[in-house]
Formats: C-alpha cells, sequence, structure tokens
C-alpha cells in the first residue's frame, strides 16, 4: 500500500521481534527521572503500554510497506548467520500467512497492555508482570517472524516460562498445579517436536525453511517423512491444541488472569496451528498425506468433544465455568482449524487460517468479557451468576450483556462475522479433498464437523440464554457496573476487526491465498 | 635400540605440557610455604593459588596455534605420550577454569570456618587441579592412570576436610573405598588391553587391537570394559553413581562443586580418550554399553533429583549432586553416539558436542554453587526452602541463579543451555539412537521440573511477617569479593554464551583430535 524501502522493512521487522525483549529488560530497571509516573507500579504499566503500542506501531507499517501484490513472496527478509556449527541463522520474514499473525500478535498484546494498566491482575509487583508480558510478546512474534526451523524451536519455547509465570503468580484458584500443566505438557510436546525438527535438518542439510519448503520434501525419503511429521506433529497439535491433548487448555484458561487467557487463547494456540501449515505441510508433505485422514478424524472429534463437553458446562445446575466453558469451545474452534489443515487444499488451509485470526479475535474478546465479568460479580460459576431466571446483564449492564452476546453469536459463526468464513470454508476443504486423501472418509469428517457447528450454536445461545436474559432484576438487586471507558478502548478494535472480517474476507483471504497456493505447490509454482 | 641409546635424554617441549606442570609447581609452593606463613596471614596462600592458576591458564596461549607432543618414542616420533592438540587444550582451559572458580569460591569459607586448614586445602586444589589438566594430554595407558589418581587422590582429602566433622570423613572413605575399586579394576582391565597388544600407548592400542590373535579376542573384549569401569566411575555413571550425594553434602561446598565439575570433566575426558582414541575397533561393543548407561544414568539422576524435599537439610546441594548425575547422562550421549559414526569427522563431532556441553555445564554448574554459597553465609542448612523469597533480599543473585537454573534446564531464556542440548540430541539423532533421544528428551521434561520448581521459590513472596528485620541483616552481609567476582564471571560467560552460543558450539563442527 504505502512504498516501503527495504532495508527500512528490514529493520521494522527486526524491531518488532527484538523490541519487547529489550522492552523486557528495561522493565526490570528503575524508571529514569522524567518517566516515574505517579508511583513506580504505574511507571511500569504504562511502559508496557508504551512499549507494546510502538511494536504494534511497527507491525502496522510493516503490513502498510508489504507488497500486497505479491503476498506469497517471502518480503523485509533478514539473513545473517548466528551459530554456524549448529547451521542456525537468524532469518526473519514475513509473508501473506505469517503477516495477519504478526499484527494479530500486536494487537492482542497491546489491548492486554492497556486493559492491564487499568485493571492490573491481582497479585504481586507489576514490573515482573510487565517484563513476562513483553517475553512473552517477544516469543510469539518471533515464532511467527523466524524461517529457521532451530529459531522457530527456540521462539516456541521462549513463551514458556513467562507464561508459566503469568498463570502461577497472577492467576486464580488452582493457579499453580494447572501452570505446571501447561508447561509440562507443551515442554513435552516440544522436546518431541525438535527431534523431529533435528531429523529433517540434519537429513537435508539446512535448517532453512525457505530452502526445505522450496525442496517441498524432495530431499526426504518417505520414511524420514512419516517419522519427522509424527514427531513435529505431536508438538504442535500439544500446543494448538488437538484432541485428546488438550487437557491442559481448559485448566491453564481457568486459572490464568484475564489478559493471559486472552494471550493464550489468542496468540499461542496460533503457533501450533502455524507450525503446521508452515512446516509440516511443505517441508514433510508425504508425511502430512500419510497421517492427514487421522489428523482430521481427531480434529472432528475434538470439534465434537469441546461442544459436548460446553453443552455440559452450560447446563443448569452443572456448576459450569464461563472461563472452562470458553477454553473447551477453543478446543471446538481449533478442531476446525485442523481439519481445515489436514485436507491439504488450498481452501481448507485458507479456511484455518482465516478461522486461526477470527478465533483469535473472538475467543480474545470473550475471555476480555468474561474476565471483566469475574471482577464485577466475583464469580464466573454459570449457576453462581444466573440464579433461578438468569443473570440479565442486558438489565443490569445492557452495553455489557450486547457485548457478551456478540461475542457469543460470532464465536457460533454468525455469517456476516468473522467466525463463519473460516469454518466454512475448512469444512468446504474437507468436503474435496486433495488428491490421494480417501474422499469418503473426509466427507464423513465434514458431516461431523458440520454437527458440530450447529451443538455450539446450541451451547453459545444457552449461555447468551442464560447469562444475558432473566427476569427484570428488582431495585433490590445489586448493581453491575457497565463497560467503562477503558474497557471500551480495549475491546472496540476486536469488534470492529470481527465485523470487518466477516463483511469483507477478502482482505485476509488475499494474503494468505497465494502463499497458501506457493506452500502447497512447493517450488512448482 | 642403537639410536635409544644414543639419545637416551629427551628433549622436552616444557611450552606444551606447562599448564599441569605450573600447578604442580604452585601447588609445593605453597605446601612449603604454609609452613612459614603466620596463623594470621593464611590468605596469602589463597592469592599464590590463585596467581598459579591464572598462570596456568595463560600459559594455554601459546598452544592454541596448532599441535605439540612431547615425550615421544625415540623410535617412532609419531607416538607420544604427552599431547597438546585442540581436544587437550579446550578441557585443560575447562579444568583450570573450574579450579580458579572454585578457589573463588573457597577463599571466604576458609577465613571464616577455622575448622578448614587451609595451606593444606590449597595444596590439594591445586594437586588435584595439575592432575586434571595432566589427563586430556595423556596418549598412553599408564600415563592416564597416573593423571586419574594425581587428580582423584587429592580429592578425597579434600572431601574429608573439614576436622572433626563425621559427615565428612565418613563422604571421604565412601568416596575412596569406591574409587579406588573401580581405578583397581581399571587397572586390570589395561592390563589385560595390553597383554593382548603389547602397548601402553593409545594410538598403536588402536592398530593392533584391530588385529589381535583370535584366542586373545575374549581378553582384549575383557580388558576394555574393564578399563571403561574406572571412567565411568568418576562420571558418575549409574550404577557408579551411589557415592555422589553423600560426597557431595560432606565435602565443603566448593570442594563439592569441584567434583561437579572438574571430577567430571575428568571422567569424560579419560573415557573419550579411552574409547574413541584407543578402542575404535570395539566401538560395537562399548557403543551399546554407553548408550544404555546414559540412558540409565540420566533417568536415576534426574528422578533422584525430583524426589528432593525441598525443606529436607541440604537439599539444594543434594538436587545440584543429583542433577549433576543427570547432566553426566547428557554428557555421555554423544560420546555413546561417537561409536555409531561412519567417518572420523562424524566422530569429532559428537565428541565435539560433549565438550561444548561440558564447557557450558561447568559454567552454569560452578554458577549455581557460587549462589548456593552465598546463601550458605546466612543459611548454612542450605534447604532449597531457604531460598524463598530471595528475590525480594538478593534481586541479582536471585535473577543469576534463576539464569543458572534454566540454562541447566535448558529452556529460554538460558539460550545456550538450550542449544548445547540441541547438539547432544543432534548428536543422537545423526546416530540414529533415536530411542536414547526419546529417552533424553523425557529426562529434560523431568529435569524441568524440579529446576523450575526451584526457580519459582526464588521470587515468591518471603515466608512469615518477620522478614523484614531478617531482609535487613541479612542485606548487610556484604558479598565477599572472591565470592562475587567468581557470580560475576559465571554470568557474564553464561550470557555471553547466550547471545554467542557458537563460542563453545563450534567445537562440535571442527576437529579436536
Amino acid at each position: 500500500m504505502i512504498d516501503i524501502n527495504d532495508t527500512v522493512m528490514q529493520y521494522l521487522l527486526a524491531l518488532v521481534v527484538v523490541l519487547p525483549l529489550l522492552g523486557a529488560g528495561a522493565a526490570l530497571l528503575p524508571a529514569p527521572p522524567g518517566l516515574r509516573g505517579t508511583s513506580p507500579d504505574q511507571a511500569v504499566l504504562r511502559h508496557g503500554v508504551t512499549v507494546t503500542g510502538v511494536v504494534l506501531l511497527a507491525a502496522l507499517a510493516l503490513a502498510a510497506g508489504f507488497d500486497h501484490d505479491d503476498p506469497a513472496r517471502m518480503q523485509a527478509t533478514t539473513d545473517i548467520s548466528w551459530i554456524p556449527a549448529l547451521d542456525v541463522r537468524i532469518h526473519l520474514g514475513v509473508d501473506g500467512i505469517s503477516l495477519p499473525l504478526l499484527v494479530l500478535t500486536a494487537l492482542l498484546t497491546f489491548l492486554c497492555a492497556l486493559y492491564s494498566y487499568f485493571k492490573m491482575p491481582a497479585g504481586p509487583s507489576p514490573k515482573a508482570f510487565v517484563a513476562l508480558l513483553l517475553v512473552l510478546e517477544s516469543g510469539t512474534l518471533a515464532t511467527f517472524a523466524v524461517l529457521d526451523l532451530l529459531l522457530f524451536f527456540l521462539a516456541f519455547e521462549m513463551v514458556l516460562i513467562p507464561m508459566y509465570f503469568l498463570i502461577a503468580r497472577w492467576g486464580g484458584d488452582q493457579r499453580r498445579a494447572a501452570a505446571w500443566k501447561f508447561i509440562l505438557f507443551t515442554l513435552l510436546g516440544s522436546v518431541v517436536m525438535l527431534l523431529g525438527l533435528l531429523l529433517v535438518g540434519l537429513d537435508s542439510g539446512t535448517f532453512d525453511m525457505m530452502a526445505l519448503a522450496t525442496d517441498n520434501g524432495r530431499g526426504l525419503t518417505t520414511s524420514v517423512q512419516v517419522i519427522a511429521a509424527l514427531a513435529i506433529g505431536i508438538g504442535l497439535a500439544v500446543k494448538t491444541p488437538m484432541w485428546p491433548l488438550h487437557s491442559w487448555l481448559p485448566d491453564a484458561h481457568t486459572a490464568a488472569p484475564t489478559v493471559g487467557s486472552v494471550l493464550l487463547a489468542g496468540v499461542l494456540l496460533k503457533m501450533g496451528t502455524y507450525g503446521f501449515v508452515r512446516i509440516i505441510l511443505p517441508i514433510t508433505p508425504d508425511g502430512m498425506r500419510e497421517f492427514a485422514p487421522y489428523l482430521a478424524a481427531f480434529a472432528v472429534v475434538g470439534i465434537i468433544y469441546g461442544s459436548l463437553a460446553c453443552l455440559a458446562l452450560a447446563k443448569r445446575g452443572a456448576k459450569g465455568d464461563l472461563k472452562r466453558l470458553i477454553a473447551y469451545s477453543s478446543v471446538g474452534h481449533m478442531g476446525f482449524v485442523l481439519l481445515g489443515i489436514a485436507s491439504m487444499t488450498p481452501t481448507g488451509v485458507n479456511g484455518a487460517l482465516f478461522a486461526n485470526i477470527a478465533h483469535g479475535l473472538i475467543t480474545g474478546l470473550l475471555f476480555f468479557l468474561v474476565g471483566a465479568l469475574k471482577d464485577r460479580t466475583g464469580s464466573t460459576d454459570l449457576d453462581a451468576l444466573a440464579e433461578q431466571t438468569g443473570a440479565a446483564l442486558y438489565g443490569k449492564a445492557p452495553r455489557f450483556g450486547a457485548l457478551l452476546a456478540f461475542g457469543a453469536v460470532a464465536s457460533l459463526g454468525l455469517p456476516g462475522l468473522a467466525g463463519f468464513w473460516g469454518e466454512m470454508l475448512a469444512l468446504f476443504g474437507a468436503f474435496d479433498p486433495a488428491e490421494g486423501l480417501s474422499r469418503p472418509a473426509f466427507l464423513t469428517f465434514m458431516a461431523f464437523g458440520a454437527f458440530g457447528t450447529l451443538l455450539t450454536a446450541a451451547y453459545m445461545l444457552i449461555v447468551v440464554r442464560r447469562v444475558c436474559m432473566g427476569a427484570t432484576p428488582g431495585p433490590a438487586a445489586p448493581k453491575i457496573a457497565d463497560v467503562r471507558g477503558y474497557e471500551f478502548a480495549a475491546w472496540t478494535p476486536l469488534v470492529a476487526l470481527t465485523v470487518l472480517a466477516g463483511l469483507w474476507p477478502a482482505l485476509l483471504l488475499g494474503l494468505t491465498d497465494p502463499a497458501v497456493q506457493q506452500l502447497l505447490a512447493g517450488g512448482k509454482a | 635400540m642403537t639410536a635409544a641409546a644414543a639419545s637416551l635424554v629427551q628433549n622436552v617441549d616444557w611450552v606444551a605440557i606447562a599448564p599441569p606442570t605450573i600447578a604442580a609447581v604452585v601447588a609445593l609452593v605453597v605446601l612449603v610455604a604454609d609452613l612459614f606463613v603466620r596463623e594470621g596471614n593464611k590468605t596469602l596462600l589463597a592469592w599464590i593459588s590463585l596467581a598459579g592458576l591464572v598462570a596456568a591458564g595463560l600459559s594455554l596461549l601459546p598452544l592454541l596455534d596448532g599441535d605439540r607432543a612431547t615425550f615421544c618414542l625415540v623410535g617412532d616420533a609419531d607416538v607420544c605420550s604427552y599431547t597438546a592438540d585442540r581436544f587437550t587444550v579446550v578441557i585443560q582451559f575447562l579444568v583450570i577454569a573450574g579450579a580458579l572458580l572454585t578457589a573463588l569460591l573457597s577463599v571466604s569459607p576458609l577465613k571464616d570456618n577455622k575448622a578448614l586448614p587451609e595451606g593444606e586445602f590449597w595444596f590439594l586444589l591445586l594437586a588435584s587441579a595439575a592432575g586434571a589438566a595432566l589427563l586430556p594430554a595423556s596418549r598412553d595407558l599408564a600415563t592416564l592412570i597416573v593423571a586419574l589418581e594425581v587428580a582423584s587422590l587429592p580429592a578425597f582429602a579434600l572431601v574429608g576436610l573439614k576436622r572433626g566433622d563425621r559427615r565428612s570423613s565418613e563422604a571421604a572413605l565412601k568416596f575412596f573405598l569406591s574409587s579406588v575399586a573401580a581405578t583397581a579394576v581399571s587397572l586390570m582391565g589395561i592390563s589385560f588391553v595390553y597383554a593382548a597388544t603389547g602397548t601402553l600407548h593409545l594410538t598403536e592400542v588402536a592398530a593392533r587391537l584391530g588385529e589381535v590373535d583370535g584366542q586373545l579376542h575374549i581378553l582384549a573384549q575383557t580388558g576394555v570394559a574393564l578399563t571403561l569401569v574406572g571412567f565411568a566411575f568418576k562420571t558418575a555413571a549409574v550404577p557408579f553413581h551411589f557415592w555422589v550425594p553423600d560426597t557431595y553434602i560432606g565435602a565443603p561446598l566448593p570442594v563439592a562443586a569441584y567434583l561437579s565439575v572438574v571430577g567430571k570433566a575428568v571422567g569424560f575426558t579419560g573415557l573419550i580418550l579411552v574409547t574413541v582414541v584407543a578402542f575404535p575397533a570395539y566401538a560395537d561393543v562399548w557403543g551399546p554399553v554407553l548408550a544404555v548407561l546414559a540412558a540409565l544414568t540420566m533417568t536415576v539422576g534426574n528422578v533422584a533429583a525430583l524426589r528432593q524435599v525441598g525443606t529436607r537439610a541440604y537439599s539444594a546441594i543434594r538436587l545440584l549432586a543429583w542433577s549433576s548425575v543427570g547432566q553426566a547422562g547428557y554428557l555421555l550421549v554423544p560420546i555413546a553416539s561417537a561409536a555409531y559414526a561412519d567417518s572420523p569427522a562424524e566422530t569429532d563431532k559428537a565428541i565435539g558436542a560433549t565438550v561444548a556441553y561440558a564447557l557450558m555445564y561447568a559454567a552454569v554448574n560452578l554458577g549455581a554453587f557460587a549462589v548456593a554459597a552465598l546463601v550458605a553465609r546466612t543459611r548454612p542448612l542450605n534447604r532449597i526452602s531457604d531460598y524463598r523469597g530471595l528475590y525480594a533480599n538478593r534481586p541479582l543473585a536471585a535473577l543469576v541463579l534463576g539464569f543458572f537454573l534454566l540454562c541447566l534446564a535448558g529452556l529460554p531464556p538460558g539460550i545456550i543451555g538450550l542449544f548445547a542440548k540441541v547438539t547432544v540430541f543432534a548428536a543422537a539423532v545423526d546416530a540414529g539412537l533415536g530411542w536414547l533421544a526419546v529417552v533424553m528428551a523425557i529426562n529434560v521434561v523431568i529435569a524441568l521440573y524440579y529446576y523450575l520448581r526451584w526457580t519459582a521459590v526464588l521470587f515468591r513472596a518471603p515466608e512469615g511477617a518477620a522478614p523484614e528485620g531478617a531482609a535487613k541483616a541479612e542485606r548487610k552481609h556484604a558479598v565477599p569479593l572472591p565470592l562475587a567476582a567468581a557470580l560475576v564471571l559465571t554470568t557474564v560467560i553464561g550470557v555471553a554464551l547466550s547471545g554467542a552460543p557458537q563460542l563453545v558450539l563450534r567445537f562440535s563442527a571442527a576437529a579436536l583430535f
């Protein structure tokens, strides 16, 4: 859109990755004179907002300078040798697949920092909180920006420690157990992934994702591809999470502080699916073809399982936790993403990438809302909230209730909102899977997936019914504050983008499609 | 033999043998000086020892440029007993730097604790360091055993040095008996190998083992296996690991640090020299054995470390002791992989991975011990629960210890730990030892649990309501200069390596021998 010099683009991308890290270091130091603010806590929280804000601006500038006519080409690339002994290069770049994720990450982290500035979660000092948040941002941005397998692994691991501490220090009930579950599951997965990455790298002689993707698996024998795809796939599937490796997710989400949940759902889960698209599809296509039906089957089980779990939680008298419910709904949504990827068609993969972004926006918004609801009422227990007839948010806090209803219908995939396109395209992909994949099997998966959308609609509407509606509150009923100014500021961008992506899907698909086409075709296109 | 008669006196390359020699000479100087130094001035000995170690380290500089060898056979100049190649220089650097850091850790405990005899301590430390520095250069089995014993015997005495401490003497006795038994077995193995091949020089052994007489085949095989036992003991590989926890706790803390780094380096160097240089012909024998040993060692060490209860006395040291057993398992992986290498270049790569890992491990483990020594000044029991709230009292020490522990665990921000593990994994995957890589992967996760649990303790709020006064009292305890120097040194190394892992990882890509 805007013509930005190549070198500037390079620096912008490097800045996006490195600045949060520098910011994290600076957050631990005492504030310099002139930036002390009203108190040390306020100063450091403001520091967080500033740094994430600058990163967001840089990411937006990057998006503006990105050549939208050629999104399949890696742009703003940097390629410096770092550890020659291991053949690790600092190879950065963005294309149509990673650009939306980069911007989403920068945006969500900024909104989280902004939200925390006004509503710091209960726990120890904000200093460490801001530093961890920034390290987390750097790790996720790096995951989407690097083009070297070992660097990808490094970035993938970088988010573990900050997220662990965010949950264990600033979380709610049972936070310590949940934090342990999160880190042990993910680490076990990622170590197995490392073995797969090493197998690919050592067998083909390079760790460079671009070279490997262009090679499209021609340098690797089928058996190596199968083992590598399995090992890498397990690591990514834990992160995504794929049923049955998902069990860390509901606990982590329930225990995490609001911003932790938002980032976990909005950004961290995407690292898993991004890895599938960026690594497994182009680098080990034969291995992927071998496992695609299984992946699709697990994905579909995840969709149905997630929805049923949500239905069970939403039932009256089940003492269902609203945060937990949204976490389980994530398992279902990520199931659609995996189904799209497993179809190995451009349609399916585009749908998966679209659903990725949509899930980040919508679930991010939902976690924000539920967190705010917990701050107001002190509970996210559906039964406690709804009591006999319903929590009647429409009556007590109309704007808040409307936003929650908006998030819920967006999440169930209402046409015209972001949630619709991704899941529909993923199902389309499964309707006509790539050559070599069993069509009847995928038709069955598609049918189950479609049924899953119905279940999703069912529980989301039950939630709206129980939380937003209800008997008119009497004058004695406790007041619930409506949406506050800073909450508006943090949530409006998410709402606007959800609508925008729903009405104008070409904005995203135009970016991802050429890149996906090239990825699936390997060096041939 | 006439030529031999002509030059009975050999030319010795003094520059090549300088590092161990300087250490040994300074050891003797300290021992003699101890007799003449007044009771109040014993710190002088510490400075002499430190200077000696620095000098030994500096004497490595001229050796960087190329291979030197001395004490060669008169008949065959290629067969030497002492070689200063890249491998030697790197390991000597590790040993001397490790000894130097240990010395820095020891200065203030020696000053404060009159139960430790200073002169003897410095003599023993330097003597052991001299042996450890000699070992990587040895290229014949006799020198190797002598070096091993020179490194070990003073270590027994160091462990038992706490006067009147029953645990200390018991630990020393345990250490001594098991170690001597292992050495005896090793010696028997060497005699078998000598019987089968008729030579003690490693390269000659390698050449002749390939063409051993059919009848002597079993003798040679037994010899190879028995020789390895002695070195496996020093590395604290399972099942020769049982002496570790008691010895570490019984020994003065700096000595435990010394054993965990230099003691291990000695074992590994010996193991590498014996397996890769002397016994490549029997790779099919020692390869699987080492692979199984590696798997057992890391599993036993990590599981035991996992089971440490944080409130027990000395649990921090116990945990470090057991985790060092686990780390020894990772160090064995590339050596086992070397057995499966197709070419000498791949062997070098695998050995390089062990060397790189050992360098990383030495720096961060000594760093962790340095923080433990700091904490021990106010809380001598060194329980893990004593570390609670360290961040509130000593933020820098807590951050540094957290960094070291995460390096050991191999997670960012401990980038060097992560990449060192990646090289080890790469060696295993490259050798086709997939099962070993998977076992190691599981172990990495187990290890993360206890390292991170400890790290998390550092940042928790201090216990109880009293900490205000206690914290102030603790803050008043100034950090002694040598201890601070050790901390700064290890931190700088750890951080520099994390920024530029190539500094140590290059050994895994270049020929060492």
